[in-house]
């Protein structure tokens, strides 16, 4: 029986990283009652760990910049398939978002106008593409993810937000009309499970970099919100889109900013040779991430790896000198020092391309309202769901993410999502109820996995899973390759579901989380590996080894994966801006 | 062969907590806790701790580690042995003085209660212009060494006045946040937030110890940052 106790809020968002608590800071100031559920102290969350900066066309390192060129820029990044109207939206609401965080204190770092410091990232031009590098990257030192995540939880904290600090959302609950009204939740601390009902439920669930081996993404990233989403038989869209960060420290996975190359490192190959000269004549080391990441594990696969193995690649700071290095990278050195046993001021940094963000996920409106696609083909919104930040596809990234527009993204969507349910609760959302029967649907999983008796262990089945993504669904991609790899998921899948959770206790019981967590990493890992053998092309992050071209005829669109089927269909990409004309697909060079 | 000594403490099923003796092949790699934990976990799934990020700026894995505090995921093997107690053995417990809830957890309610008392945001009654509040590049130095902070307690779980007075003592950790704001150029709030902090307890329980600033992972100052706020509170009462 489901007889657990009920909590009624207006607003739900699950994740208190930097969208989940930029919507609660948005919905909260309003006076409506508002609750994040995160499963980590909100300062915890995968923000955090964001280094070089936030793209935002605020005019202080070049005052005649435009958020228009920014986004040109991120149109072209993505390879065509971000959706323009959400591209135009971000750029150009941007600087007010930006500008609010500095309002509620953020430290950024600062010009000599006492300005926000902006430095270059890659991808970014002035003049639509015409007039060279621009400089666009609001920094906090390389702490800026750091910053921005605490000055929200600030934020959220001046505004009395309820935080329900170290509880899990398991699963989603949907009343009989088939929306959405709320969540089950577990406090961590205590076993106890609740069902969270509101008016709007907000994913802020992150990323899923942990179904590849070798991930920058913190444990925590296990796609929940993806997972929900599919379980509940709602589309993910896009998810074939992994973005491999070029700098990953060989070996240990964590991240190196892409700042490093915007103050003027840059890689070399074992023969010492400045290689991305080859591959991107203009941008050089600064070209999109998905050409430096593929230019790199060339230069590895025949054989211009360096170290032993040849298995890496080396990022020169040395030459930019201890005081830049100290002032503006010293979390960097620091990572350098720990992880890489280097000392950026002395040699350089071994660093690989490694799985760092998932540009798909559950596609939205510019309003964070959740979408999926009816029978006819058209869009229709999923009553009572919203999703902002690196889990919802609004889309701005499209098939790759330029650097600095993820926290851009988190800020911009997050602060419109609570814009829009704080407009929809101000013209009346009734709350709905669910039934008996609705919550012990939405409590199947977690009953299930609560009386388990025997099965396989959760930390080698998500090696097992890792090692499958890794091997299959790298930075290169072919079709057979893929196929097996969606043959080893299948089998995977009965054994994930059935996996055994011995610790049945209740307080502060990780191993059930872990578990709960395995089944969502296992759900995002299918979607994925089922639309990547779809997407019969190349574009932006998907390189396919047998369809080495972009296909714009077939593939000028996202791609949607619907879990029931389990089957791949297309959507149209947004190609009608409001204040400008459509920058049409031309060929992509750096 | 690694040897391990893990704090155990399950309240559903132990009287009272004890040390598990454990041994590990770490292959003769130099890992860091937190690797060496995710081992162990491999194969024992009920032992809980906190992890995130791994790399040293979320904060989460804060544990006292051959008898320091300090993040698992950032101190290798080698460093942690050197601390001297223990012999050749890691030695891992939860944080010490603040109550635990299970293994590695430890309940930080107090500890956020004293980052909350300190009002944690910037305060400013003017009204917000269309752009930035400018900052000059000196003025935003002060803020280096302060806004790094992480929260993980690894200076407050170690100092002896926040263990004595968890509850009044506002505690390294929400005083270097405290001066944070008071040096932040952008704060109007400088007399408001003096007075919340003149008391007997909410500063003035500092001894200069300086075991905080032996222990901050990130290699921040708290004791100098409370040195500061000390003199700001004395000049402001003369």
């Amino acid at each position: 029986m489901a007889n657990i106790r009920t909590i009624s809020f207006d607003g739900v968002i699950v994740g208190g990283g930097g969208a989940g608590m930029r919507a609660a800071l948005q919905l909260a100031q309003s006076g409506y009652k508002t609750a994040v559920i995160s499963k980590v102290f909100p300062t915890r969350s995968h923000t955090v760990s964001a280094q070089g900066g936030i793209t935002c066309a605020i005019a202080s390192s070049d005052p005649q910049d435009q958020w228009q060129w920014h986004m040109y820029d991120t149109v072209k990044g993505s390879d065509y398939i971000g959706d323009q109207e959400a591209i135009e939206y971000m750029c150009q609401v941007g600087p007010e978002a930006v500008y609010e965080l500095d309002h509620m204190g953020m430290p950024f770092s600062r010009t000599e106008e006492g300005r926000i410091y902006q430095r270059p990232f890659g991808g970014q031009s002035k003049n639509f593409g015409e007039g060279g590098q621009a400089a666009r990257t609001c920094a906090a030192a390389d702490r800026t993810g750091h910053a921005l995540l605490h000055t929200l939880y600030q934020g959220n904290l001046k505004n009395n937000t309820v935080f329900f600090n170290e509880w899990y959302a398991t699963d989603l609950v949907k009343n009989d009309d088939g929306e959405v009204v709320g969540v089950i939740a577990i406090c961590i601390e205590t076993g106890e499970v609740v069902y969270v009902k509101s008016k709007a439920t907000v994913f802020a669930t992150g990323g899923a970099g942990r179904i590849y081996a070798s991930t920058t993404n913190a444990h925590i990233n296990t796609g929940d919100g993806v997972g929900m989403a599919l379980r509940a038989g709602f589309p993910v869209q896009d998810i074939e889109m992994w973005q491999f960060h070029p700098t990953g420290i060989a070996g240990a996975g964590v991240l190196v900013t892409e700042g490093c190359r915007g103050e003027g490192g840059y890689l070399v190959n074992k023969d010492g040779e400045r290689f991305m000269e080859r591959y991107a004549p203009n941008a050089k080391d600064l070209a999109g991430r998905d050409v430096v990441a593929r230019s790199m594990t060339l230069e590895i696969l025949e054989g211009r790896g360096c170290g032993p193995n040849g298995d890496h690649v080396y990022l020169k700071l040395d030459h930019l000198g201890e005081e830049v290095l100290e002032s503006r990278l010293p979390g960097i050195c620091e990572l350098s020092r720990t992880f890489a046993h280097a000392d950026p001021v002395k040699e350089p940094v071994p660093v690989v391309p490694t799985c760092h963000y998932m540009m798909g996920g559950i596609p939205t409106n510019v309003n964070g309202q959740a979408l999926t696609v009816d029978a006819d083909g058209n869009d229709t919104v999923i009553p009572g769901l919203y999703a902002c930040g690196e889990v919802a596809c609004v889309s701005v990234h499209g098939a790759n993410r330029l650097g600095g527009n993820s926290l851009l993204d988190l800020v911009v969507f997050g602060r419109a999502s609570g814009l829009f349910i704080e407009k929809s609760l101000r013209e009346g959302i009734e709350m709905k109820d669910a039934s008996e029967a609705n919550i012990e649907v939405a409590m199947e999983r977690l009953n299930k996995i609560n009386n388990t008796t025997g099965g396989e262990s959760v930390s080698a089945l998500r090696t097992e899973l890792q090692t499958i993504m890794q091997n299959h669904f790298g930075v290169f991609r072919r079709g057979d390759f893929m196929q097996e790899g969606i043959k080893k998921l299948a089998e995977l899948r009965v054994r994930i579901e059935n996996a055994h959770l011995e610790d049945k206790s209740n307080a502060y019981n990780t191993a059930r989380i872990e578990a709960l967590e395995l089944h969502n990493l296992f759900e995002v890992a299918e979607a994925t590996a089922i639309a990547a053998e779809a997407r019969n092309e190349s574009r932006g992050a998907h390189a396919r080894e047998d369809f080495t071209e972009r296909d714009d005829d077939n593939w000028l669109c996202h791609s949607v994966y619907f879990p029931s089927e389990k089957r791949v269909g297309k959507r149209a990409v947004n190609f009608t801006p409001k204040t400008r004309e459509a920058f049409a697909p031309k060929i992509r060079t750096y | 062969m690694l040897k391990v000594s893990l704090y155990r403490y399950n309240p559903e099923t132990d009287q009272e907590p004890y040390m598990q003796e454990v041994e590990l092949d770490t292959a003769g790699k130099d890992l860091m806790v937190l690797d060496v934990l995710e081992l162990l976990k491999g194969s024992d799934p009920s032992l809980a701790y906190r992890r995130s990020c791994r790399e040293g700026v979320c904060g989460s894995d804060g544990m006292n580690i051959n008898g320091k505090n300090g993040l698992a995921c950032i101190t290798p093997i080698s460093e942690a042995l050197k601390n001297g107690k223990g012999g050749n053995k890691l030695v891992l417990r939860p944080l010490p003085g603040l109550p635990v809830i299970r293994d590695l957890v430890i309940d930080m309610s107090l500890f956020y209660k004293q980052y909350e008392k300190i009002k944690p945001f910037l305060l400013n009654d003017t009204p917000a212009p269309a752009i930035e509040r400018l900052q000059s590049p000196e003025e935003r130095e002060k803020l280096d060494g302060l806004y790094e902070c992480i929260l993980c307690a690894c200076c407050s779980t170690a100092c002896p006045s926040f263990w004595w007075n968890p509850d009044r003592f506002i505690g390294p950790s929400g005083l270097l946040q405290a001066y944070r704001f008071l040096a932040d150029s952008r704060d109007t709030a400088t007399e408001e937030r003096l007075s919340d902090l003149d008391d007997p307890f909410s500063v003035f329980r500092c001894h200069g110890i300086q075991n905080c600033v032996n222990v901050c992972p990130k290699g921040l100052n708290p004791t100098k940052a409370i040195g500061h706020i000390r003199n700001m509170l004395l000049s402001r009462a003369t």
